[in-house]
Protein backbone atom coordinates (compact mmCIF):
# COMPACT_ATOMS: atom_id res chain seq x y z
CA UNK A 1 0.00 0.00 0.00
CA UNK A 2 1.54 3.25 -1.17
CA UNK A 3 1.72 5.93 1.57
CA UNK A 4 1.55 9.59 1.02
CA UNK A 5 2.96 12.22 2.55
CA UNK A 6 1.45 15.25 3.49
CA UNK A 7 2.51 18.91 4.50
CA UNK A 8 0.88 21.40 5.78
CA UNK A 9 1.44 25.42 5.24
CA UNK A 10 -0.17 28.58 6.56
CA UNK A 11 -3.06 30.07 3.76
CA UNK A 12 -1.64 33.62 4.64
CA UNK A 13 2.19 33.08 5.24
CA UNK A 14 3.13 29.82 3.28
CA UNK A 15 5.01 28.53 5.81
CA UNK A 16 5.36 25.35 6.15
CA UNK A 17 3.40 24.45 9.86
CA UNK A 18 3.63 20.58 9.56
CA UNK A 19 5.16 17.95 7.66
CA UNK A 20 3.58 14.32 8.16
CA UNK A 21 5.03 11.36 6.62
CA UNK A 22 3.22 7.65 5.91
CA UNK A 23 -0.06 8.83 6.18
CA UNK A 24 -2.39 6.25 5.00
CA UNK A 25 -4.38 6.66 1.42
CA UNK A 26 -8.02 6.13 3.06
CA UNK A 27 -6.92 8.76 6.17
CA UNK A 28 -9.83 11.49 6.32
CA UNK A 29 -9.38 15.13 6.76
CA UNK A 30 -10.69 14.54 10.35
CA UNK A 31 -7.95 12.15 11.31
CA UNK A 32 -5.19 14.47 9.62
CA UNK A 33 -6.37 17.55 11.56
CA UNK A 34 -6.44 14.89 14.80
CA UNK A 35 -2.69 14.25 13.55
CA UNK A 36 -1.86 18.02 12.81
CA UNK A 37 -3.64 19.14 16.74
CA UNK A 38 -0.96 16.72 17.78
CA UNK A 39 2.00 19.21 16.51
CA UNK A 40 0.43 22.09 17.54
CA UNK A 41 -1.39 21.23 20.53
CA UNK A 42 -2.88 24.77 20.93
CA UNK A 43 -4.89 24.27 17.30
CA UNK A 44 -7.77 21.86 18.09
CA UNK A 45 -9.26 20.34 15.06
CA UNK A 46 -12.25 22.18 15.41
CA UNK A 47 -10.79 25.33 14.83
CA UNK A 48 -8.61 23.80 11.91
CA UNK A 49 -9.90 24.96 8.20
CA UNK A 50 -7.95 22.28 6.01
CA UNK A 51 -8.24 23.47 2.22
CA UNK A 52 -6.65 22.47 -1.21
CA UNK A 53 -6.11 26.24 -2.32
CA UNK A 54 -5.28 29.11 0.38
CA UNK A 55 -8.46 30.89 -1.00
CA UNK A 56 -10.51 27.88 -1.38
CA UNK A 57 -13.13 26.35 0.32
CA UNK A 58 -12.59 24.77 3.34
CA UNK A 59 -11.95 20.71 3.43
CA UNK A 60 -14.75 18.49 4.65
CA UNK A 61 -13.57 16.07 8.10
CA UNK A 62 -14.91 13.21 5.86
CA UNK A 63 -13.00 13.37 2.98
CA UNK A 64 -10.74 10.62 2.02
CA UNK A 65 -7.14 11.77 1.41
CA UNK A 66 -7.03 9.52 -1.75
CA UNK A 67 -10.39 10.46 -3.54
CA UNK A 68 -8.72 14.39 -3.43
CA UNK A 69 -7.26 15.72 -6.36
CA UNK A 70 -3.48 15.79 -4.88
CA UNK A 71 -0.29 13.52 -5.84
CA UNK A 72 1.14 11.84 -3.14
CA UNK A 73 2.79 14.50 -1.35
CA UNK A 74 -0.15 16.67 -0.39
CA UNK A 75 -0.60 20.20 -0.33
CA UNK A 76 -3.16 21.29 2.47
CA UNK A 77 -3.14 25.21 3.25
CA UNK A 78 -4.51 25.87 7.01
CA UNK A 79 -6.07 29.09 8.57
CA UNK A 80 -6.97 29.39 12.22
CA UNK A 81 -11.34 29.52 12.74
CA UNK A 82 -10.39 31.19 16.20
CA UNK A 83 -11.55 29.88 19.21
CA UNK A 84 -14.36 27.28 18.63
CA UNK A 85 -17.43 26.88 20.94
CA UNK A 86 -20.10 24.13 20.72
CA UNK A 87 -23.16 24.96 19.18
CA UNK A 88 -24.96 22.86 22.16
CA UNK A 89 -23.40 24.89 24.91
CA UNK A 90 -23.93 28.46 22.83
CA UNK A 91 -27.63 26.90 22.45
CA UNK A 92 -27.81 25.77 26.35
CA UNK A 93 -26.86 29.48 27.22
CA UNK A 94 -28.72 31.87 24.88
CA UNK A 95 -32.05 29.71 25.90
CA UNK A 96 -31.52 29.82 29.86
CA UNK A 97 -31.09 33.35 29.93
CA UNK A 98 -34.50 34.19 28.62
CA UNK A 99 -36.18 32.06 30.90
CA UNK A 100 -34.32 32.86 34.01
CA UNK A 101 -34.81 36.49 33.81
CA UNK A 102 -38.15 36.78 32.24
CA UNK A 103 -39.19 35.32 35.52
CA UNK A 104 -37.08 37.26 37.78
CA UNK A 105 -39.75 40.36 36.47
CA UNK A 106 -42.56 38.14 36.50
CA UNK A 107 -41.62 37.79 40.68
CA UNK A 108 -41.09 41.25 40.89
CA UNK A 109 -37.60 41.24 42.28
CA UNK A 110 -36.42 44.39 43.91
CA UNK A 111 -34.27 47.22 41.80
CA UNK A 112 -36.41 46.65 39.12
CA UNK A 113 -39.87 48.36 39.95
CA UNK A 114 -40.86 50.72 42.55
CA UNK A 115 -40.10 49.09 45.75
CA UNK A 116 -43.96 48.99 46.69
CA UNK A 117 -44.06 46.61 43.91
CA UNK A 118 -41.18 44.40 45.35
CA UNK A 119 -42.61 40.51 44.82
CA UNK A 120 -46.13 41.50 44.13
CA UNK A 121 -48.12 39.86 41.38
CA UNK A 122 -49.79 40.89 38.53
CA UNK A 123 -53.69 41.33 38.79
CA UNK A 124 -53.86 40.48 35.46
CA UNK A 125 -54.37 36.84 34.61
CA UNK A 126 -52.89 37.37 30.61
CA UNK A 127 -49.80 38.38 32.53
CA UNK A 128 -49.69 35.03 34.07
CA UNK A 129 -50.42 33.08 31.19
CA UNK A 130 -47.56 35.14 29.41
CA UNK A 131 -45.40 33.87 31.73
CA UNK A 132 -46.31 30.12 31.74
CA UNK A 133 -46.57 30.84 27.67
CA UNK A 134 -42.80 32.04 27.40
CA UNK A 135 -41.36 29.81 29.93
CA UNK A 136 -42.54 26.97 27.60
CA UNK A 137 -41.40 28.20 24.74
CA UNK A 138 -38.12 28.48 25.85
CA UNK A 139 -37.91 24.75 28.25
CA UNK A 140 -39.16 23.59 24.81
CA UNK A 141 -36.13 24.99 23.55
CA UNK A 142 -33.68 23.67 26.00
CA UNK A 143 -34.79 20.27 25.69
CA UNK A 144 -34.80 20.64 21.95
CA UNK A 145 -31.21 20.89 21.77
CA UNK A 146 -30.53 18.50 24.38
CA UNK A 147 -32.56 15.72 22.86
CA UNK A 148 -34.19 16.45 19.56
CA UNK A 149 -31.63 18.52 17.66
CA UNK A 150 -28.52 16.61 15.09
CA UNK A 151 -25.97 19.51 13.98
CA UNK A 152 -24.47 19.23 11.47
CA UNK A 153 -21.51 21.03 12.86
CA UNK A 154 -20.21 20.79 15.80
CA UNK A 155 -18.61 24.11 16.92
CA UNK A 156 -19.20 28.08 16.04
CA UNK A 157 -16.66 31.15 16.45
CA UNK A 158 -16.81 31.99 20.38
CA UNK A 159 -17.45 35.49 19.39
CA UNK A 160 -21.30 34.36 18.37
CA UNK A 161 -21.99 33.18 22.12
CA UNK A 162 -21.75 37.45 23.29
CA UNK A 163 -23.54 38.28 19.83
CA UNK A 164 -26.64 35.73 20.33
CA UNK A 165 -26.76 36.04 24.18
CA UNK A 166 -27.04 39.82 24.23
CA UNK A 167 -29.47 39.49 21.55
CA UNK A 168 -31.41 36.82 23.27
CA UNK A 169 -30.72 37.70 26.96
CA UNK A 170 -31.42 41.72 25.69
CA UNK A 171 -34.33 41.47 24.27
CA UNK A 172 -36.22 39.16 27.01
CA UNK A 173 -35.33 41.55 29.39
CA UNK A 174 -37.04 44.31 27.59
CA UNK A 175 -40.32 42.65 26.61
CA UNK A 176 -40.26 40.87 30.61
CA UNK A 177 -40.40 44.47 31.95
CA UNK A 178 -43.28 46.23 30.19
CA UNK A 179 -45.43 42.58 30.34
CA UNK A 180 -44.82 42.22 34.22
CA UNK A 181 -44.97 46.05 34.66
CA UNK A 182 -47.32 47.35 37.51
CA UNK A 183 -48.65 49.78 34.54
CA UNK A 184 -49.33 47.34 32.31
CA UNK A 185 -52.08 47.61 30.20
CA UNK A 186 -54.14 44.33 29.10
CA UNK A 187 -54.97 43.64 25.29
CA UNK A 188 -58.05 45.82 23.87
CA UNK A 189 -60.29 43.31 22.64
CA UNK A 190 -60.04 41.39 26.08
CA UNK A 191 -60.57 37.31 26.55
CA UNK A 192 -61.61 36.72 22.91
CA UNK A 193 -58.00 38.40 21.84
CA UNK A 194 -56.13 36.49 24.21
CA UNK A 195 -57.88 32.76 23.56
CA UNK A 196 -57.06 33.82 19.82
CA UNK A 197 -53.42 34.41 20.43
CA UNK A 198 -53.08 31.09 22.89
CA UNK A 199 -54.76 28.77 20.01
CA UNK A 200 -52.35 30.25 17.45
CA UNK A 201 -49.29 30.26 19.91
CA UNK A 202 -50.15 26.61 21.03
CA UNK A 203 -50.72 25.58 17.55
CA UNK A 204 -47.36 26.49 15.58
CA UNK A 205 -45.44 25.25 19.31
CA UNK A 206 -46.85 21.85 18.46
CA UNK A 207 -45.98 22.13 14.56
CA UNK A 208 -42.55 23.72 15.46
CA UNK A 209 -41.96 20.48 17.41
CA UNK A 210 -43.12 17.97 14.80
CA UNK A 211 -40.78 19.59 12.03
CA UNK A 212 -37.65 19.35 14.47
CA UNK A 213 -38.98 15.75 14.78
CA UNK A 214 -39.57 15.52 10.95
CA UNK A 215 -35.76 16.66 10.37
CA UNK A 216 -34.58 14.58 12.91
CA UNK A 217 -35.29 11.13 11.98
CA UNK A 218 -34.24 12.58 8.24
CA UNK A 219 -30.94 11.95 9.67
CA UNK A 220 -29.70 8.60 11.29
CA UNK A 221 -27.64 8.89 14.34
CA UNK A 222 -23.88 10.01 14.07
CA UNK A 223 -24.70 10.93 9.89
CA UNK A 224 -24.17 14.17 8.32
CA UNK A 225 -26.86 12.96 5.15
CA UNK A 226 -28.78 15.47 3.67
CA UNK A 227 -32.42 14.35 2.52
CA UNK A 228 -35.12 16.47 1.34
CA UNK A 229 -38.17 16.79 3.61
CA UNK A 230 -41.29 15.37 2.75
CA UNK A 231 -44.54 15.42 4.30
CA UNK A 232 -45.25 12.93 7.08
CA UNK A 233 -48.37 11.64 8.82
CA UNK A 234 -47.99 14.21 11.25
CA UNK A 235 -50.62 16.83 9.87
CA UNK A 236 -48.48 19.71 10.87
CA UNK A 237 -45.87 18.71 8.70
CA UNK A 238 -48.27 19.20 5.71
CA UNK A 239 -46.56 22.38 5.64
CA UNK A 240 -43.64 20.99 3.61
CA UNK A 241 -45.64 21.28 0.61
CA UNK A 242 -45.60 24.79 0.65
CA UNK A 243 -42.44 25.67 2.24
CA UNK A 244 -38.88 24.51 2.46
CA UNK A 245 -37.96 25.71 6.43
CA UNK A 246 -41.69 25.19 8.04
CA UNK A 247 -39.71 25.72 11.26
CA UNK A 248 -39.46 28.87 11.17
CA UNK A 249 -42.80 29.73 9.83
CA UNK A 250 -44.12 27.89 13.01
CA UNK A 251 -41.56 29.70 15.53
CA UNK A 252 -43.20 33.38 13.14
CA UNK A 253 -46.78 31.88 14.08
CA UNK A 254 -45.53 31.46 17.86
CA UNK A 255 -44.18 34.92 18.17
CA UNK A 256 -47.27 36.47 16.31
CA UNK A 257 -49.38 34.63 18.84
CA UNK A 258 -47.38 35.76 21.63
CA UNK A 259 -47.82 39.55 20.32
CA UNK A 260 -51.00 39.34 20.20
CA UNK A 261 -51.49 37.70 23.69
CA UNK A 262 -49.33 40.38 25.51
CA UNK A 263 -50.34 43.66 22.86
CA UNK A 264 -46.91 44.80 23.93
CA UNK A 265 -44.54 46.40 21.03
CA UNK A 266 -40.95 45.54 22.23
CA UNK A 267 -42.47 41.56 21.68
CA UNK A 268 -43.55 43.29 18.16
CA UNK A 269 -39.89 44.24 17.57
CA UNK A 270 -38.70 41.11 18.83
CA UNK A 271 -40.79 39.31 16.27
CA UNK A 272 -39.96 41.48 13.79
CA UNK A 273 -35.98 41.07 13.86
CA UNK A 274 -36.70 37.41 14.51
CA UNK A 275 -38.24 37.07 11.23
CA UNK A 276 -36.00 39.10 9.04
CA UNK A 277 -33.51 37.08 10.51
CA UNK A 278 -35.33 33.83 9.78
CA UNK A 279 -36.45 34.47 6.09
CA UNK A 280 -32.62 35.51 5.83
CA UNK A 281 -31.75 31.89 6.74
CA UNK A 282 -34.56 30.17 5.24
CA UNK A 283 -33.67 32.20 1.49
CA UNK A 284 -30.22 30.54 2.14
CA UNK A 285 -31.28 27.23 3.15
CA UNK A 286 -33.81 27.02 0.14
CA UNK A 287 -30.80 28.18 -2.57
CA UNK A 288 -28.73 25.38 -1.23
CA UNK A 289 -31.60 23.42 -1.16
CA UNK A 290 -32.12 23.71 -4.86
CA UNK A 291 -28.82 23.63 -5.60
CA UNK A 292 -27.69 20.12 -4.11
CA UNK A 293 -31.37 18.43 -5.43
CA UNK A 294 -31.93 18.62 -9.11
CA UNK A 295 -35.48 17.36 -8.14
CA UNK A 296 -36.24 19.46 -5.28
CA UNK A 297 -40.39 20.54 -5.68
CA UNK A 298 -41.22 23.74 -7.32
CA UNK A 299 -44.29 24.17 -5.53
CA UNK A 300 -42.09 25.23 -1.95
CA UNK A 301 -41.39 28.92 -0.85
CA UNK A 302 -38.21 29.32 2.00
CA UNK A 303 -40.63 30.50 4.27
CA UNK A 304 -44.04 32.09 3.80
CA UNK A 305 -46.41 30.04 1.34
CA UNK A 306 -46.36 31.42 -2.20
CA UNK A 307 -44.86 34.79 -0.78
CA UNK A 308 -41.35 34.83 0.90
CA UNK B 1 -20.44 29.09 -38.41
CA UNK B 2 -18.66 32.57 -39.39
CA UNK B 3 -22.33 34.16 -38.66
CA UNK B 4 -22.13 32.75 -35.19
CA UNK B 5 -19.08 33.98 -34.85
CA UNK B 6 -20.28 37.72 -35.61
CA UNK B 7 -23.26 37.39 -33.19
CA UNK B 8 -20.80 36.52 -30.54
CA UNK B 9 -18.59 39.80 -31.00
CA UNK B 10 -21.70 41.95 -31.71
CA UNK B 11 -23.39 40.81 -28.70
CA UNK B 12 -19.91 41.31 -26.63
CA UNK B 13 -19.04 44.71 -28.14
CA UNK B 14 -23.08 45.10 -27.33
CA UNK B 15 -22.56 44.75 -23.71
CA UNK B 16 -19.06 46.72 -24.06
CA UNK B 17 -21.36 49.61 -25.02
CA UNK B 18 -23.69 48.95 -22.43
CA UNK B 19 -21.01 49.31 -19.87
CA UNK B 20 -19.63 52.33 -21.20
CA UNK B 21 -22.87 54.39 -21.43
CA UNK B 22 -23.83 52.94 -17.70
CA UNK B 23 -20.70 54.04 -16.60
CA UNK B 24 -20.47 57.76 -18.39
CA UNK B 25 -23.99 57.93 -16.98
CA UNK B 26 -23.14 57.32 -13.28
CA UNK B 27 -19.96 59.39 -13.56
CA UNK B 28 -22.39 62.84 -14.96
CA UNK B 29 -25.03 62.18 -12.11
CA UNK B 30 -21.68 61.88 -9.44
CA UNK B 31 -20.00 64.51 -11.00
CA UNK B 32 -23.49 66.62 -10.81
CA UNK B 33 -24.55 65.51 -7.39
CA UNK B 34 -20.75 66.98 -5.88
CA UNK B 35 -20.78 70.07 -7.51
CA UNK B 36 -24.42 70.47 -6.27
CA UNK B 37 -23.16 69.54 -3.06
CA UNK B 38 -20.59 71.36 -2.91
CA UNK B 39 -22.64 74.91 -4.32
CA UNK B 40 -25.30 73.87 -1.52
CA UNK B 41 -22.36 74.16 1.54
CA UNK B 42 -20.81 76.89 -0.24
CA UNK B 43 -24.39 79.00 -0.12
CA UNK B 44 -24.63 78.21 3.31
CA UNK B 45 -21.49 79.51 3.95
CA UNK B 46 -21.79 82.78 2.30
CA UNK B 47 -25.38 83.12 4.18
CA UNK B 48 -23.37 82.21 7.52
CA UNK B 49 -20.85 84.90 6.52
CA UNK B 50 -23.68 87.28 5.07
CA UNK B 51 -25.91 87.02 8.43
CA UNK B 52 -22.65 87.51 10.95
CA UNK B 53 -21.35 90.65 9.03
CA UNK B 54 -24.82 92.01 9.27
CA UNK B 55 -25.80 91.40 12.26
CA UNK B 56 -22.74 91.11 14.71
CA UNK B 57 -23.92 88.27 16.68
CA UNK B 58 -24.89 84.55 15.81
CA UNK B 59 -27.94 85.38 18.01
CA UNK B 60 -30.91 84.19 15.26
CA UNK B 61 -28.22 82.79 12.75
CA UNK B 62 -29.53 78.95 12.88
CA UNK B 63 -32.81 80.11 12.39
CA UNK B 64 -31.98 82.19 9.29
CA UNK B 65 -29.89 78.80 7.60
CA UNK B 66 -32.23 76.06 8.91
CA UNK B 67 -34.11 75.14 5.93
CA UNK B 68 -31.46 75.22 3.42
CA UNK B 69 -29.40 73.16 5.78
CA UNK B 70 -32.16 71.09 6.67
CA UNK B 71 -32.15 70.37 2.78
CA UNK B 72 -28.75 70.04 2.08
CA UNK B 73 -27.97 67.61 4.81
CA UNK B 74 -31.13 65.34 4.44
CA UNK B 75 -30.01 65.23 0.41
CA UNK B 76 -26.80 63.62 1.57
CA UNK B 77 -29.11 60.73 1.83
CA UNK B 78 -28.57 59.91 -1.82
CA UNK B 79 -25.18 58.89 -0.84
CA UNK B 80 -26.60 56.13 0.70
CA UNK B 81 -28.34 54.95 -2.22
CA UNK B 82 -25.06 55.29 -4.49
CA UNK B 83 -23.32 52.37 -1.78
CA UNK B 84 -26.07 50.70 -1.89
CA UNK B 85 -25.96 50.54 -5.71
CA UNK B 86 -22.58 50.16 -6.21
CA UNK B 87 -21.67 53.08 -8.26
CA UNK B 88 -19.21 54.44 -5.04
CA UNK B 89 -17.25 51.76 -3.34
CA UNK B 90 -18.04 52.41 0.08
CA UNK B 91 -19.68 50.71 2.88
CA UNK B 92 -23.33 51.33 2.99
CA UNK B 93 -23.60 50.97 6.60
CA UNK B 94 -20.60 53.45 7.50
CA UNK B 95 -21.91 55.88 5.17
CA UNK B 96 -25.58 55.24 6.33
CA UNK B 97 -24.89 55.58 10.10
CA UNK B 98 -23.20 59.10 9.47
CA UNK B 99 -25.48 60.68 6.98
CA UNK B 100 -27.67 59.31 10.17
CA UNK B 101 -25.80 60.61 12.87
CA UNK B 102 -26.08 64.18 10.82
CA UNK B 103 -29.58 64.20 10.57
CA UNK B 104 -30.05 63.14 13.51
CA UNK B 105 -28.81 66.09 14.70
CA UNK B 106 -30.40 68.88 12.72
CA UNK B 107 -33.79 67.35 12.81
CA UNK B 108 -34.08 65.90 16.03
CA UNK B 109 -31.37 68.30 18.07
CA UNK B 110 -30.46 71.61 17.00
CA UNK B 111 -34.01 72.07 14.76
CA UNK B 112 -36.25 70.32 17.31
CA UNK B 113 -34.77 72.36 20.73
CA UNK B 114 -35.56 75.86 19.77
CA UNK B 115 -33.75 77.08 23.13
CA UNK B 116 -30.06 76.07 22.14
CA UNK B 117 -30.20 77.48 18.45
CA UNK B 118 -28.14 80.18 19.63
CA UNK B 119 -25.95 78.64 21.81
CA UNK B 120 -21.84 78.93 20.48
CA UNK B 121 -21.40 74.91 20.35
CA UNK B 122 -23.89 74.96 17.42
CA UNK B 123 -22.70 77.49 15.69
CA UNK B 124 -19.15 75.77 16.59
CA UNK B 125 -20.66 72.28 14.95
CA UNK B 126 -22.46 74.19 12.18
CA UNK B 127 -18.81 75.97 10.87
CA UNK B 128 -16.98 72.69 11.21
CA UNK B 129 -19.59 70.59 9.24
CA UNK B 130 -19.46 73.68 6.35
CA UNK B 131 -15.78 73.64 6.23
CA UNK B 132 -15.86 69.82 6.20
CA UNK B 133 -18.53 69.56 3.02
CA UNK B 134 -17.17 72.07 1.11
CA UNK B 135 -13.27 70.26 1.06
CA UNK B 136 -14.93 67.07 0.56
CA UNK B 137 -17.43 67.36 -2.15
CA UNK B 138 -15.01 69.64 -3.85
CA UNK B 139 -12.76 66.96 -3.73
CA UNK B 140 -14.75 64.63 -5.46
CA UNK B 141 -16.36 66.69 -7.76
CA UNK B 142 -12.44 67.35 -9.00
CA UNK B 143 -11.15 63.55 -8.60
CA UNK B 144 -14.44 62.88 -10.98
CA UNK B 145 -13.46 65.23 -13.12
CA UNK B 146 -9.51 63.64 -13.15
CA UNK B 147 -8.13 66.98 -12.18
CA UNK B 148 -7.47 67.15 -8.83
CA UNK B 149 -5.50 70.50 -7.56
CA UNK B 150 -3.06 69.88 -4.91
CA UNK B 151 -4.43 72.34 -2.00
CA UNK B 152 -7.95 70.14 -2.55
CA UNK B 153 -6.15 67.11 -1.96
CA UNK B 154 -3.65 68.19 1.06
CA UNK B 155 -7.00 69.85 2.66
CA UNK B 156 -9.13 66.78 2.01
CA UNK B 157 -6.26 64.54 4.50
CA UNK B 158 -5.24 66.87 6.52
CA UNK B 159 -8.09 69.83 7.85
CA UNK B 160 -9.99 66.59 9.48
CA UNK B 161 -7.33 66.47 12.01
CA UNK B 162 -8.66 70.05 13.59
CA UNK B 163 -11.90 69.42 12.17
CA UNK B 164 -12.84 66.03 13.67
CA UNK B 165 -12.30 66.94 17.14
CA UNK B 166 -14.04 70.31 16.97
CA UNK B 167 -17.16 68.68 15.30
CA UNK B 168 -16.98 65.97 18.36
CA UNK B 169 -17.04 69.13 20.72
CA UNK B 170 -19.37 71.13 19.02
CA UNK B 171 -21.72 68.42 18.61
CA UNK B 172 -21.39 66.90 22.22
CA UNK B 173 -21.82 70.62 23.75
CA UNK B 174 -24.97 71.22 21.83
CA UNK B 175 -26.56 67.93 22.91
CA UNK B 176 -25.55 68.80 26.41
CA UNK B 177 -27.10 71.98 26.70
CA UNK B 178 -29.81 70.59 25.37
CA UNK B 179 -30.33 68.17 28.36
CA UNK B 180 -32.30 70.15 30.70
CA UNK B 181 -34.96 71.08 28.00
CA UNK B 182 -35.70 67.78 26.64
CA UNK B 183 -36.62 66.94 30.44
CA UNK B 184 -38.86 69.99 31.26
CA UNK B 185 -40.81 69.19 28.10
CA UNK B 186 -40.80 65.63 28.32
CA UNK B 187 -40.50 66.08 24.10
CA UNK B 188 -40.79 62.86 22.15
CA UNK B 189 -41.10 60.55 25.14
CA UNK B 190 -43.66 58.51 26.08
CA UNK B 191 -44.96 57.11 29.40
CA UNK B 192 -46.76 53.97 30.99
CA UNK B 193 -49.58 53.36 31.42
CA UNK B 194 -50.52 53.09 27.78
CA UNK B 195 -52.03 50.47 24.89
CA UNK B 196 -48.47 49.54 23.62
CA UNK B 197 -47.09 48.70 26.72
CA UNK B 198 -43.66 50.40 25.82
CA UNK B 199 -41.70 53.71 27.36
CA UNK B 200 -39.84 55.57 25.52
CA UNK B 201 -37.73 58.49 27.49
CA UNK B 202 -35.40 60.96 24.78
CA UNK B 203 -33.40 62.46 27.71
CA UNK B 204 -31.40 59.08 28.65
CA UNK B 205 -31.74 58.08 24.53
CA UNK B 206 -29.75 61.86 24.34
CA UNK B 207 -27.84 60.39 26.37
CA UNK B 208 -26.93 57.39 25.19
CA UNK B 209 -26.46 58.65 22.21
CA UNK B 210 -23.36 61.09 23.87
CA UNK B 211 -22.21 58.24 25.52
CA UNK B 212 -22.19 56.29 22.35
CA UNK B 213 -19.60 58.47 21.01
CA UNK B 214 -17.19 56.94 22.77
CA UNK B 215 -16.58 53.93 21.19
CA UNK B 216 -17.72 55.24 17.52
CA UNK B 217 -15.31 57.65 17.31
CA UNK B 218 -12.22 55.87 19.13
CA UNK B 219 -12.46 53.13 16.63
CA UNK B 220 -12.97 55.33 13.56
CA UNK B 221 -10.60 58.02 14.52
CA UNK B 222 -8.29 57.77 17.49
CA UNK B 223 -6.44 54.41 17.06
CA UNK B 224 -5.15 54.70 13.45
CA UNK B 225 -4.49 58.08 14.19
CA UNK B 226 -2.29 57.22 17.31
CA UNK B 227 -0.53 53.94 15.30
CA UNK B 228 0.72 56.78 12.24
CA UNK B 229 1.84 58.65 15.19
CA UNK B 230 4.07 56.34 16.67
CA UNK B 231 5.03 54.90 13.77
CA UNK B 232 6.17 57.92 12.11
CA UNK B 233 7.80 59.11 15.37
CA UNK B 234 9.64 55.52 15.48
CA UNK B 235 10.70 56.40 12.11
CA UNK B 236 12.12 59.55 12.64
CA UNK B 237 14.97 58.44 15.00
CA UNK B 238 15.61 55.35 12.33
CA UNK B 239 16.03 57.22 9.56
CA UNK B 240 19.98 55.44 8.63
CA UNK B 241 17.95 52.35 8.11
CA UNK B 242 17.78 50.94 4.30
CA UNK B 243 13.96 51.09 2.50
CA UNK B 244 14.24 47.04 2.92
CA UNK B 245 15.02 46.74 6.26
CA UNK B 246 12.27 45.20 8.71
CA UNK B 247 11.49 48.33 10.01
CA UNK B 248 10.35 50.21 7.21
CA UNK B 249 8.47 47.26 5.28
CA UNK B 250 6.70 46.98 8.51
CA UNK B 251 5.86 50.95 8.72
CA UNK B 252 4.83 50.53 4.87
CA UNK B 253 2.56 48.21 5.27
CA UNK B 254 1.11 50.22 8.76
CA UNK B 255 0.49 53.22 6.92
CA UNK B 256 -1.28 51.39 4.20
CA UNK B 257 -3.82 50.19 6.98
CA UNK B 258 -3.70 53.59 8.62
CA UNK B 259 -4.03 55.65 5.42
CA UNK B 260 -6.59 53.06 4.50
CA UNK B 261 -8.73 54.25 8.16
CA UNK B 262 -8.05 57.81 7.82
CA UNK B 263 -9.52 57.66 3.87
CA UNK B 264 -12.40 56.26 5.23
CA UNK B 265 -12.57 59.03 8.51
CA UNK B 266 -12.40 61.44 5.67
CA UNK B 267 -15.14 59.87 3.66
CA UNK B 268 -17.16 61.40 6.32
CA UNK B 269 -15.23 64.22 7.86
CA UNK B 270 -13.57 65.91 5.65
Amino acid sequence: MKHYEVEILDAKTKEKLCFLDKVEPNATIGEIKSMFHRTHPQWYPARQSIRLDPKGKSLKDEDVLQHLPVGTTATFYFRDLGAQISWVTVFLTEYTGPLVIYLLFYFRVPFIYAPKYDFTTSKHWVVHLACMCHSFHYMKRLLETLFVHRFSHGTMPLRNIFKNCTYYWGFAAWMAYYINHPLYTPPIYGEQQIRLALILFLFCQIGNFSIHIALRNLRPPGSKTRKIPYPTKNPFTWIFLLVSCPNYTYELGSWLGFTLMTQCLPVAFFTLVGFIQMTVWAKGKHRSYLKEFRDYPPLRSPIIPFIL
Amino acid sequence: MASSEEDGTVEEKENNNKKRTKSALTTAWLTFYNIAMTAGWLVLAMAMLRFYIKKGTHKGLYRSIARTLKFFQTFALVEVGHCAIGIVRTSVIVTGVQVCSRIFMVWLVASSIRQIQNEESVILFLVVWTVTEITRYSYYTFKLLNHLPYFVKWARYNFFIVLYPLGVIGELLSIYAALPFVRRSGMYSMRLPNKYNVSFDYYYCLIIVMLSYIPCKETVCLEPTFKLLQTSFSCKTHLTHSKGSKLAVRMRSINKKVIGSISSISENYG
